[in-house]
């Protein structure tokens, strides 16, 4: 659930080094010199020194000894580090965090023991620091802890570090949306088994109206919010209040102000097509879709619904859909997308169609679908697969092209089709 | 220090120097005569360090012997806090079984005639400088069983206070910034500030790591069994205070601001810094020439190679070859190896390394050690021992110096720096300083819990073996009686180098001056049987393999000296 991914780069030179990564955080440790020479070794080196200790015992999960040398590192701290770009103070939160999370005999009460002072630590990072505190508490099941750590971290306010901090102040408040959601589906969940009760339907009410506000806000920035607006759109629809709905989604899909995301597609297209939305809505959508991810499994419905179509525009566009899905290796295996394109192959009047589309991949289709290994391999797993794919290859890879004049004969034998196969070298089939 | 109670003014009898009747108390209890400094044994019953009763210092310090305003300290003075370091170490090395005179008579020699010669004390008032009364607060000392303790000398007061009063204005007159001119209100060093703004190259200004060269000129007046390098490496596995010294000084001498600077290191001195220092140290305090180093001294090379060889797990019999070295060389000579301050011809002398360097020129060139020529596969016995193979030797030595580089990493990322008394720099920042210092004790308590049960790490006990061999070993890794007849042949009743061919390091030394270095140790310009070989020194001594290399190059030049001048076949280049 992690908004942000930091790369961050170790206080010294980092001219070699491993690159460790460490829950969505890259630092970067110089390979601290080998040398029998103490006077080489002041305290910044053995600081170094020690790091490199830690992170080679979190590297292979020995949490006692990580543990055991960030006692001797957390005297950084005392040393003013204000010069560089990450102090003593966040590396020992971010590892702290990390060996309190994984160690035998950590707590729950150990991890809040130890965030506190870290929160203080350092005023530029307090509203971040409360916010992975929040993450922890969540991941650990906490809900309403995580809710009332939130709530307190929402009503900091401390100068212009308030400002400075816009943007972790934002995903608090995003976060809280996400939780009073989460209290409302539970309401919700309640008034469906129980009938209406008037306290739970006002507290659901609340729920809705101080989730609206914070999910609202932050999907107005421009980002990947996939959960918050899936949250938003469901009490959108549950109070009716479709056109919102509507218009919620098309932002978050169409404004080029955000980042390319397929979901976004995704989620409009299942919103539409629960609203009984015109063919129309959904292929343009879906099209859209199509050409950022030609591999999605939304193709094959695509397809299908493509190939039903009386236009014959959108007949076309079905089997260059289909096609490109089963370029990729995602639908290598899928059943029901060969079954398609077979089903469309055997239909289509239009040979010089398949042509087409042949012609840019009968060069490495063959090695890429219809190896004699993967043949059997089919064969032996998966029948249904082996006999659609036998229907497509029985067409493509047919050497008379003249047989496609015809109506394409079902190839019942499988020996033949296996006859047509490139050979491996030297075995038979 | 010196304290002038009523009793000096009691003392009636003339001085035995200048007859006169003008006497003061040293803290020692002893009377001083005013005007010409001689001391006598004379010991009062009366001993009173409590300067602050003193009336002298009260009538003549008006402000500037107050006691700290918030926090009981007491004035102090720089050279004090170095004093008190000296003694200190002083102390210890005396347990580690310095003879007691080093500490007793040769350091507070020394150290007196440095303050003379900084004048910071037992001299006249400098023209245009000003008095500083000194002190040293330590009210844990019992006067009457310390006769030793070294005392200051007020510069020489003249004998009206009026003067004294208009000199105690000194911080004034001689500081640039105003502000210390409340050093008196302030608790902290008195000269604290002024000492760091002091040209450094100006009469050597008193710093940390100078206290060992301190120490280690005491050392070798006394031609005591400690090289610099021994020295240095208790420095550092804490048998020697160093870090964190201060945190000893008396509750009243409070640290504050440039004090931290001054007294707080953060790195461990290099053997150059301290080695160099000394020199100098030893040039400006006007030394005569020390005491000789002759061939029954342990800073002879014959009797360091013999502890080296022994430290290298190496055979004894090498040692013949390294004396014969040593002889050709000319490095055994009573007049290369005494030091004589001043001196600018001479080659200082790094007694440890140039023992060192012995042994690598011995090994590479009389026993011409090639990792890579063949040798006999078994270990060939003759009646009287083992030969000695250099691949086991490798083997062994490699094993164990990868081990030990393992531990000095582990003490290294364990060490802990910080002391248990917390520093601050001003008032302002004390808060802030102890809200830290407590959140750092408790995350070291939470994830000491965390650490399981954990041994805490050991301080090794001093020694001055590092490796230690025993033939009682049945792995058969010692090779202290091995013999080099494998190696060496019998040529006309003489055992010689098999191969008299020898590649120098370099042709040409480097002036040492102009670039530090007599040659440059690069890495690939020398096989691995070399790096290893320095290697191992380096780990002994703790110093930087090219400090070695330096020494090696010397010593292969002295010892090819003729030939190099004939210029003959000789060449340079990878040594085989």
């Amino acid at each position: 659930n992690k908004m942000y991914c930091e790369v961050i780069k170790a206080p010294w030179s980092s001219n070699s080094g491993r690159a460790v990564v460490c829950n969505n955080w890259l630092f970067a440790v110089s390979s601290v010199c080998s040398s029998f020479c103490e006077s080489k070794f002041n305290f910044k080196k053995c600081k170094e020194l020690c790091l490199s200790f830690i992170q080679d015992a979190m590297l292979q999960k020995q949490w006692k000894r990580a543990a055991e040398f960030l006692t001797f590192y957390v005297e950084s701290l005392e040393k003013d580090f204000s010069r560089e770009p990450v102090g003593a103070s966040e590396i020992i939160w971010r590892i702290g965090s990390e060996i309190l999370r994984h160690h035998p005999d950590s707590s729950v009460k150990e991890f809040n023991t130890f965030i506190e002072p870290m929160k203080t630590l350092s005023v530029k990072r307090y509203l971040k620091v409360c916010l992975e505190h929040a993450f922890y508490l969540l991941h650990n099941g906490l809900i309403d802890e995580a809710y009332q750590n939130l709530s307190l971290a929402e009503s900091w306010r401390f100068g212009e570090q308030t400002v400075i901090q816009d943007k972790e102040l934002k995903l608090i408040q995003a976060y809280l949306g996400l939780l009073d959601y989460y209290k409302w589906s539970k309401q919700k969940n309640i008034l469906l088994e129980h009938g209406k009760y008037l306290s739970v339907e006002q507290e659901m009410h609340s729920c809705f109206r101080k989730a609206a506000v914070n999910l609202k806000e932050i999907i107005k920035i421009p980002g990947v919010w996939d959960q918050f607006v899936k949250c938003y759109v469901d009490m959108l629809e549950f109070y009716g209040d479709h056109n919102e709905a509507r218009q919620v989604l098309n932002e978050y899909a169409y404004n080029p102000k955000f980042p390319a995301n397929p979901n976004a597609h995704v989620y409009l297209y299942q919103f539409l097509k629960r609203h009984g939305e015109s063919k129309k809505s959904l292929i343009s959508v879906l099209k859209i879709l199509h050409d950022i991810v030609p591999s999605h499994e939304l193709m094959i419905d695509f397809n299908t619904m493509l190939q039903k179509s009386k236009k014959r525009k959108r007949r076309r566009l079905g089997l260059e859909v289909i096609f490109t899905a089963l370029d990729y290796a995602g639908c290598k295996e899928n059943v029901k997308a060969w079954s398609c394109l077979a089903r469309q192959m055997k239909q289509i009047k239009h040979l010089a169609w398949i042509k087409q589309e042949w012609n840019s991949r009968k060069d490495w289709w063959p090695a890429f679908h219809f190896s004699h290994y993967l043949a059997k391999k089919n064969w032996q797993e998966n029948e249904s697969l082996s006999y659609e794919k036998a229907l497509v290859g029985g067409c493509v890879l047919s050497e008379n092209h003249q047989q496609f004049g015809k109506k394409v004969k079902i190839v019942t034998s499988l020996a033949a089709f296996f006859e047509m196969l490139p050979k491996p070298s030297g075995v038979s089939g | 220090m010196f304290t002038c109670s009523r009793a000096g003014r009691d003392f009636k009898e003339r001085c035995a120097q200048c007859s006169e009747v003008n006497w003061g108390l040293t803290d020692g209890g002893r009377f001083y005569c005013r005007s010409c400094h001689n001391v006598t044994e004379k010991i009062t019953e009366v001993a009173n360090t409590d300067f602050t009763s003193n009336i002298r210092i009260q009538t003549v310090s008006k402000g500037l012997r107050k006691q700290g305003k918030t926090d009981g300290g007491c004035e102090w003075y720089v050279c004090e806090g170095f004093q008190f370091v000296l003694r200190k170490q002083a102390e210890a090395l005396e347990a580690l079984g310095v003879c007691p005179q080093m500490k007793d008579e040769v350091l507070w020699n020394f150290w007196r005639c440095y303050l003379q010669k900084t004048k910071q004390a037992y001299c006249d008032r400098p023209a245009g400088e000003t008095v500083k009364p000194l002190s040293v607060c330590d009210s844990s000392t019992d006067v009457d069983s310390d006769p030793e303790r070294l005392s200051l000398l007020y510069s020489s007061l003249s004998e009206s206070e009026g003067d004294l009063q208009t000199d105690c204005s000194f911080v004034s007159s001689t500081s640039k910034v105003s502000e210390s001119t409340s050093v008196h209100s302030r608790s902290g060093s008195v000269d604290g500030s002024l000492y760091l703004m002091k040209n450094p190259k100006e009469k050597l200004r008193m710093t940390m790591p100078m206290t060992l060269s301190f120490c280690y000129m005491a050392l070798l007046w006394v031609r005591e069994t400690m090289t610099l390098s021994e020295l240095l490496r208790f420095v550092f596995e804490g048998h020697i205070p160093y870090l964190n010294v201060f945190q000893h000084f008396p509750e009243k001498m409070k640290l504050r601001g440039p004090d931290i600077k001054i007294f707080c290191v953060e790195s461990w001195p290099s053997y150059e810094e301290v080695f160099n220092k000394m020199h100098e140290l030893a040039a400006f305090l006007d030394l005569p020439r020390f005491p000789d180093i002759t061939d029954s001294c342990f800073l002879h090379p014959d009797m360091l190679c013999m502890k080296y060889l022994m430290e290298a797990n190496l055979p004894d019999e090498m040692h013949n070859w390294t004396c014969r070295v040593v002889k050709k060389t000319c490095i055994g000579e009573v007049d290369f190896l005494t030091l004589v301050p001043g001196n600018k011809s001479t080659r200082k002398v790094k007694y440890d390394v140039l023992a060192a360097a012995v042994i690598v020129v011995t090994t590479f060139c009389v026993l011409l050690i090639s990792f890579t020529c063949s040798q006999p596969k078994m270990c060939m016995f003759y009646s009287d021992g083992p030969y000695f193979e250099l691949k086991k030797w490798y083997k062994v030595l490699k094993c164990t110096l990868d081990v030990e580089q393992k531990k000095l990493d582990e003490r290294r990322a364990k060490y802990l720096w910080r002391c248990e008394k917390p520093l601050f720099y001003s008032a302002k920042k004390k808060s802030k300083v102890l809200k830290r210092r407590q959140i750092v004790v408790n995350l070291q308590n939470q994830f000491g819990k965390l650490s399981g049960s954990v041994k805490p790490a050991e301080k090794p006990n001093p020694s001055s073996f590092q490796l230690s061999w025993s033939e009682e070993n049945t792995d058969g890794s010692c090779f202290h009686g091995h013999s080099l007849k494998g190696i060496l042949q019998e040529k006309r009743g003489l055992l010689t180098a098999m191969n008299p061919r020898y590649w120098l390091c370099t042709l040409k030394l480097c002036n040492e001056k102009l670039c530090g270095h007599l040659a440059h140790y690069g890495e690939a310009d020398f096989p691995q049987s070399y790096h290893f070989v320095l290697r191992l020194f380096s780990f002994l001594l703790r110093i930087e393999p090219s400090y070695i290399h330096d020494e090696v190059c010397m010593i292969e030049h002295k010892l090819f000296n003729k030939k190099l001048r004939k210029k003959t076949k000789y060449k340079t280049g990878p040594r085989k």
